[in-house]
C-alpha cells in the first residue's frame, strides 16, 4: 500500500467554506456560510444540529461531494493536502471509500441483499485496496473480527438478511474500513437503531479511533451519541458553525444561547423534570438577515445582534462561539422545571387489558379444513394491564418487543387471539373496529410515529381536522370552521394553517395537527406510538409539553410507547417493560427506573446514553435480537446477563410484587439495578 | 420564525393550471405541450385550412416532386401530400383520444377494487393478467378487429379494452400502497365506513398515477392504432391516416421518398410531445416514473 505523504497539518481542513444553490428567483442561497474547521488524525470530531442545518452538507462537502443544485460559493475543503473541489472525478474516486471513507445513515440496510458478506468486503477490498488478491479473504477475516463480530468465518458466509440491524450495521462499518481509510466521515450511523445496539455500536467506533488513528467526523442529533465518541463538538445552526470546542466545554456549559437551548431540550435519565423546548424554527437558507441567525429564537438577543452578524471567536474557556454577549449565555437554563410527575390521580379506571394475546399468524387453509391447531408462540402474550384516568403509562422495549401491536388490538386494527380490552372497568370493547359503536370509537384515538405517513398529503388541514369532528359531532359550517380554529390554537397553531397542506408544514407542526386530530374526538385515552421519534429534540420537547397540557385540560390517558427510556421517563406516572411480547416489569416510574430492576430494564437503562463525555453507559448484555419469543419459560432467558439456570429456561418467572404496585416476573430474589448517577 | 404565512389552498382549476404552470417551466414540458396542443388545434380547424381536398386526385401529377403547387409533392393518386398529412392525424387523435380515458376508467377501477380486496381473489386476477399482457397485442387485436370489422366504432372499444388491461396492474400496485400508509390506518381506526375511506383517502392519492399512466397509455395508443391502419385494418380509404398513407407510400419510397417522411414526421412529433409532456406531467405531480413497471 502507498503511504500518503505525512504532514504535520490536519487531515481535513475546511477554509472558508460557503455552498449554495440559485433560488427561482436567480439569488444564491447559501446551506453553508463560511465555515472553517479542521480535523487532525485520530482527532473525532462531532457535528450537531437540528434538521436542516447544514451538517449533512457539511459532511459530504469533505468528500468533494455536493448533492445536485448545489454549488461552491467560496472556500475549500483539503483532504490530505488536495483540493477536493479542484479534483476531477477519477482522482476523487480513488481518494473516496479508499482514504476518506464515509457511512451514510442507514448504510446496513443499503448493502446488496443477494451477495454474501464475505463478497461484498472483498468488493470493497478490491477497489480500494492494495492487498494481493490471494490474501482479501483473510483480509475480510480480520475485518469482520475488527468490528467485533462474533465468529466471522460464518457471518462472511451469509446474506445480509440473515443479519441484524446492528450486525448490518457493523458489515458496513468493516466495509469502510478495507481501504484502512485516513479518514471515516459518519451520518447519523446509528439512527434507527435499537438503544443497546446503538450503544454496542458507539462502543466499537469509540474503539476503532482509538487503535487505528483514524480522523472521525460524525454527523448526529444526538448528543448524547456525539459525547460517547468525539472529542471535539461544533454545533452547527442555519448554515453556520456557531459553537466549537471541545466535548467537555460544548457539553457540560456551552458558550452559546442555541447550544443551551439544546441541551435543554433533551430528555436526561437524570432529570426529574420535563425538557425545556427550543420554540421557534430555524431561518430558511438565505433567511437569517444582517444580524446573528439565532436572533429570532434567543432570549438574552439585544438591538446589536439583530443588526450585526457575530465573529466566530475564541472566548476565556478556549471554546470558539459566535454571540455577541457570551458573559450573558450562562443565564440561560440548562434544563427543564416542569415537573410532569407526582399528580394526584382518581381512582377510576381507564382502560384495562385482561390477559391480552395477539398472533400475526393466522391459520393456514389445510389447519382450518382439518380443524387444527398451529402450536406457534403468540407475538404478545398475558399482557394484564390497568390505567387509571388522567394516567399516562409509558410502553418501552427493543424493536419488535410488540408495543405497536398492543397499541393496534385496543384501536381495534389487529384483533386479538384472547382476552378483554375493556373502558371504564366494565364496558368490553368489541375486538374488531368495524364492530365498535360510535362512542367506543370516539373514546380510543391513535396517534402515529411518522405525520408524514399519518395525514393524507392531499388534504389540507383543515379537511384533515374535520374528519373526527363531522364523524363524531356532525358538525359543519361555521360550527366546524370555528371548532377546527380552536383545537389549531390548542396546539399552538394559527387558522393561517388551515388551508395549507401537510407538506407545507416542518415535521414538528404536522405532529402537532395529528395531535390535534386526536384530540378532536374529545377522547378517554390517547395511544400515542413513538409519536416523538421521528423529531428533532427541540421539537419533541415541545410536543411534550403539548401532551403534558392537553392532560391537564381534559384529563386524558395515555398509553405513551417508545424505545426511549429518558422520553418516557420524562411524561409517565407509571411504565411497563415488555421483551418479546411479555410484561417484564410494571409499576411506577420512579420504582422501575429506581435501584430494583428486572434484569431487562437493568440492560435497556445501561444503555441509555447521558450528554455527558464522563458519563460511561454499562453494556451487560449483547445486542442480538431475538426473532421470536422461546416456546416455555423466560422470555429474556437467551440474553439475561443475571441467568439462574435451568428454571429461567424451563418456568414461567411469576410476578413478584416489590413497593405497592411494582411488578418484576423474574426468579431471582436479589434485584438490584446500577444506582443511577 | 413564520416563514411564509401566505400559502393558499388551490381549488381544483387553480390546481389544474398549477399543474400547467409546473409543466411549462420546464423546457423539455413546454416543448410537448406544444406539440400537443398544436396537434389537437389541427386536428380541429384542419380541414378549414389545408390548400387542397383531401380527395381530389389529379392523374396528370401522380407522385410528383415537392413544387409551388404541391409543397411536399403528391401521392400516387395525384393527391397532395401536405393536405393528407395535416389531417393524417385527426382519425388517430379522435378514436385514441375517446379510448384512452375509457381506459384508464375501466383498468383503473378494476385495479383499485381488487387492490382493496386482496387475497386470493387477486391473486388470480393478476395471474390472468399477466398471462394475457404475455401475449403480443397485435394478435389479439387483430383477432377482435377481423371478427367484428373495422369501423370505429369497433376500434375505440377494442382498443380501450386491451389499454385498460396493463392500467389495473398500476392502480392496483398504487391502491396497495396507498392502503399500507397510516393515513388508512387512522382513518380506519377512527370508524370511517368503508366508502368514505375510499373516496376521501385513497382515491385522490391513486388519481395522480393514474393520470400520469394514462398520458402514457395515449401514446402506445397512437402507436397502435397507426400500425393497425398500416396494415389495413384502421381507417378505411380514402381517408387520410398517417399509418395508411406510410402504407400507401411505402412502395414509391426510393423517388418521392416525402410520401413516407411527412406522415412519419406527423406521427412522431405527436407521440414525443405526448411523451414529453406525460414526463413532465410525473415530475410537476412529484410521481417518479422511473419506477413504474414499462408494461
Ligand atoms: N404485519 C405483521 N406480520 C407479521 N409479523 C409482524 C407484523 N408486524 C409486526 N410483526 C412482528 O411482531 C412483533 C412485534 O412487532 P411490533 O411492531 O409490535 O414491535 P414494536 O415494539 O412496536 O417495535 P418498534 O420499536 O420497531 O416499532 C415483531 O416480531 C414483528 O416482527
Ligand atoms: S449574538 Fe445575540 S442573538 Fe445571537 S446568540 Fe448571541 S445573544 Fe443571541
Ligand atoms: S427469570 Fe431468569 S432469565 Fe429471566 S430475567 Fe430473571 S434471571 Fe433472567
Ligand atoms: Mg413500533
Amino acid at each position: 500500500m502507498t503511504t500518503p505523504p505525512k504532514s504535520n497539518g490536519p487531515i481535513i481542513a475546511v477554509d472558508g467554506l460557503s455552498v449554495g444553490f440559485r433560488s427561482r428567483a436567480g439569488a444564491w442561497l447559501p446551506v453553508l456560510r463560511d465555515i472553517t474547521l479542521s480535523v487532525g488524525a485520530g482527532e473525532s470530531i462531532g457535528l450537531v444540529g437540528e434538521s436542516g442545518s447544514g451538517k449533512s452538507t457539511l459532511a459530504l462537502a469533505m468528500m468533494g461531494y455536493l448533492k445536485t443544485g448545489l454549488h461552491v460559493l467560496g472556500g475549500r475543503v483539503d483532504f490530505s493536502g488536495i483540493d477536493m473541489f479542484a479534483q476531477d472525478r477519477q482522482s476523487l474516486e480513488k481518494v473516496r471509500g479508499g482514504r476518506l471513507a464515509l457511512i451514510p445513515q442507514n448504510s446496513g440496510q443499503s448493502l446488496a441483499p443477494n451477495l454474501r458478506v464475505g463478497a461484498q468486503i472483498g468488493e470493497a477490498l478490491r477497489l480500494h485496496s492494495a492487498l494481493p488478491e490471494a490474501r482479501h479473504a483473510a483480509r475480510v477475516l480480520d475485518l469482520l473480527t475488527q468490528v467485533r463480530l462474533p465468529d466471522p468465518a460464518s457471518i462472511a458466509r451469509r446474506y445480509p438478511h440473515e443479519l441484524s440491524g446492528g450486525q448490518q450495521q457493523r458489515v458496513a462499518i468493516a466495509m469502510a474500513l478495507a481501504g484502512e481509510p485516513e479518514a471515516l466521515l459518519l451520518d447519523e450511523p446509528t439512527t434507527g437503531l435499537d438503544v443497546t445496539t446503538q450503544a454496542h455500536i458507539l462502543e466499537l467506533l469509540r474503539d476503532l479511533a482509538r487503535e487505528t488513528g483514524m480522523a472521525m467526523v460524525y454527523v448526529s442529533h444526538d448528543l448524547g451519541a456525539i459525547a460517547r465518541v468525539c472529542d471535539r463538538v461544533a454545533v452547527m445552526y442555519a448554515g453556520e458553525v456557531v459553537l466549537e470546542g471541545t466535548a467537555a466545554q460544548i457539553l457540560r456549559d456551552p458558550s452559546h444561547p442555541y447550544a443551551r437551548g439544546l441541551l435543554a431540550s433533551i430528555p436526561k435519565l437524570s432529570d426529574v423534570c420535563l425538557p425545556r423546548a427550543l420554540d421557534g424554527r430555524p431561518p430558511p437558507p438565505g433567511g437569517a438577515g444582517d444580524g446573528c441567525a439565532f436572533v429570532a429564537r434567543c432570549a438574552i438577543a439585544t438591538e446589536r445582534c439583530m443588526v450585526e452578524r457575530p465573529d466566530l471567536s475564541r472566548i476565556a474557556d478556549g471554546a470558539k462561539t459566535r454571540c455577541h454577549l457570551p458573559q450573558q449565555v450562562r443565564s440561560i437554563p440548562l434544563s427543564g422545571e416542569r415537573n410532569a410527575q407526582q399528580r394526584q390521580l382518581p381512582a377510576e379506571l381507564s382502560l384495562s387489558l385482561g390477559d391480552l394475546a395477539i398472533s400475526y399468524a393466522r391459520a393456514g387453509l389445510f389447519e382450518r379444513l382439518t380443524g387444527r391447531d398451529t402450536a406457534k408462540v403468540a407475538t404478545v402474550d398475558g399482557i394484564d394491564i390497568e390505567l387509571r384516568q388522567g394516567e399516562t403509562l409509558g410502553l418501552v422495549g427493543e424493536s419488535g418487543s410488540g408495543k405497536s401491536t398492543i397499541l393496534k388490538s385496543i384501536a381495534g386494527l389487529l384483533p386479538p387471539l384472547h382476552g378483554q380490552i375493556a373502558l371504564r372497568g366494565q364496558d368490553d370493547l368489541p375486538p374488531r373496529v368495524e364492530d365498535r359503536s360510535a362512542k367506543h370509537l370516539r373514546d380510543v384515538q391513535l396517534i402515529f410515529q411518522n405525520p408524514d405517513e399519518s395525514l393524507n398529503p392531499r388534504q389540507t388541514i383543515a379537511q384533515i381536522l374535520a374528519q373526527p369532528l363531522k364523524l363524531y359531532f356532525g358538525l359543519s359550517g361555521q360550527a366546524l370552521i370555528a371548532r377546527t380554529t380552536a383545537l389549531l390554537a390548542q396546539v399552538r397553531l394559527g387558522a393561517h394553517y388551515l388551508e395549507r397542506l401537510p407538506s407545507q408544514l416542518s415535521g414538528g407542526e404536522k405532529q402537532r395537527v395529528a395531535v390535534a386530530r386526536a384530540f378532536a374526538a374529545q377522547p378517554e385515552l390517547v395511544l400515542c406510538d413513538e409519536i416523538t421519534s421521528a423529531l428533532d429534540v427541540s421539537v419533541q420537547a415541545a410536543v411534550l409539553e403539548l401532551l403534558d397540557d392537553l392532560r391537564r385540560d381534559n384529563g386524558t390517558s395515555y398509553i405513551f410507547v417508545s424505545h426511549d427510556l429518558a422520553v418516557v421517563k420524562a411524561l409517565s406516572d407509571r411504565v411497563a417493560v415488555l421483551y418479546q411480547g411479555r410484561l417484564c416489569e410494571i409499576g411506577p416510574t420512579v420504582d422501575v427506573y429506581g435501584p430494583t430492576a428486572h434484569p431487562y430494564t437493568e440492560v435497556l437503562l445501561g444503555a441509555v446514553l447521558e450528554p455527558d463525555p464522563d458519563f460511561v453507559p454499562s453494556l451487560s448484555a449483547s445486542d442480538v435480537v431475538e426473532q421470536s419469543p422461546p416456546a416455555r419459560g423466560c422470555p429474556f432467558q437467551r440474553r439475561c446477563p443475571k441467568r439462574l439456570g435451568a428454571i429461567c429456561d424451563q418456568t414461567a418467572p411469576p410476578p413478584k410484587t416489590f413497593a405497592a404496585g411494582h411488578t418484576i416476573w423474574c426468579h431471582r430474589d436479589d434485584l438490584a439495578a446500577p444506582q443511577l448517577s | 420564525m413564520a416563514v411564509t404565512s401566505t400559502y393558499r389552498r388551490a381549488g381544483p382549476v387553480q390546481r389544474f393550471w398549477s399543474v400547467i404552470k409546473d409543466i411549462c417551466s420546464r423546457p423539455s414540458g413546454a416543448i410537448g405541450l406544444a406539440l400537443v396542443f398544436s396537434h389537437v388545434a389541427l386536428a380541429l380547424i384542419g380541414p378549414f385550412i389545408v390548400p387542397y381536398d383531401y380527395t381530389t386526385m389529379n392523374a396528370a401529377q401522380m407522385l410528383s416532386q415537392p413544387s409551388a403547387a404541391h409543397w411536399l409533392g403528391t401521392d400516387h393518386l395525384g393527391r397532395d401530400t401536405l393536405t393528407r398529412t395535416l389531417l393524417g392525424g385527426r382519425e388517430a387523435i379522435l378514436v385514441t383520444g375517446i379510448a384512452t380515458p375509457l381506459a384508464v376508467l375501466w383498468g383503473g377501477l378494476v385495479g383499485v377494487f381488487f387492490g382493496l380486496v386482496g387475497g386470493r381473489v387477486d391473486d388470480v386476477l393478476m395471474r390472468i393478467v399477466d398471462a394475457f399482457l404475455s401475449l403480443p397485442w397485435i394478435l389479439k387485436m387483430l383477432v377482435l378487429i377481423v371478427t367484428f370489422g373495422t369501423g370505429i366504432e369497433v376500434l375505440i372499444p377494442t382498443l380501450a379494452f386491451f389499454y385498460g388491461i396493463p392500467v389495473i396492474r398500476i392502480a392496483r400496485a398504487a391502491t396497495h400502497d396507498v392502503v399500507a400508509r397510516d393515513f388508512v390506518q387512522a382513518a380506519r381506526a377512527r370508524g370511517h365506513g368503508r366508502f368514505t375511506i375510499i373516496w376521501q383517502e385513497l382515491l385522490p392519492n391513486v388519481r395522480d398515477a393514474l393520470l400520469v399512466e394514462g398520458a402514457m397509455r395515449w401514446s402506445w395508443m397512437l402507436l397502435a392504432f397507426s400500425s393497425l391502419s398500416f396494415l389495413g385494418f384502421g381507417v378505411s380509404p380514402p381517408t387520410p391516416d398517417w399509418g395508411l398513407m406510410i402504407a400507401d407510400a411505402r412502395g414509391f419510397m426510393s423517388f418521392s421518398p416525402w410520401g413516407v417522411i411527412a406522415p412519419m414526421i406527423g406521427l412522431s412529433s405527436l407521440i414525443i410531445g405526448i411523451n414529453l409532456s406525460a414526463d413532465a406531467l410525473a415530475k410537476a405531480l412529484g410521481i417518479d416514473r422511473a419506477q413504474k413497471a414499462p408494461v
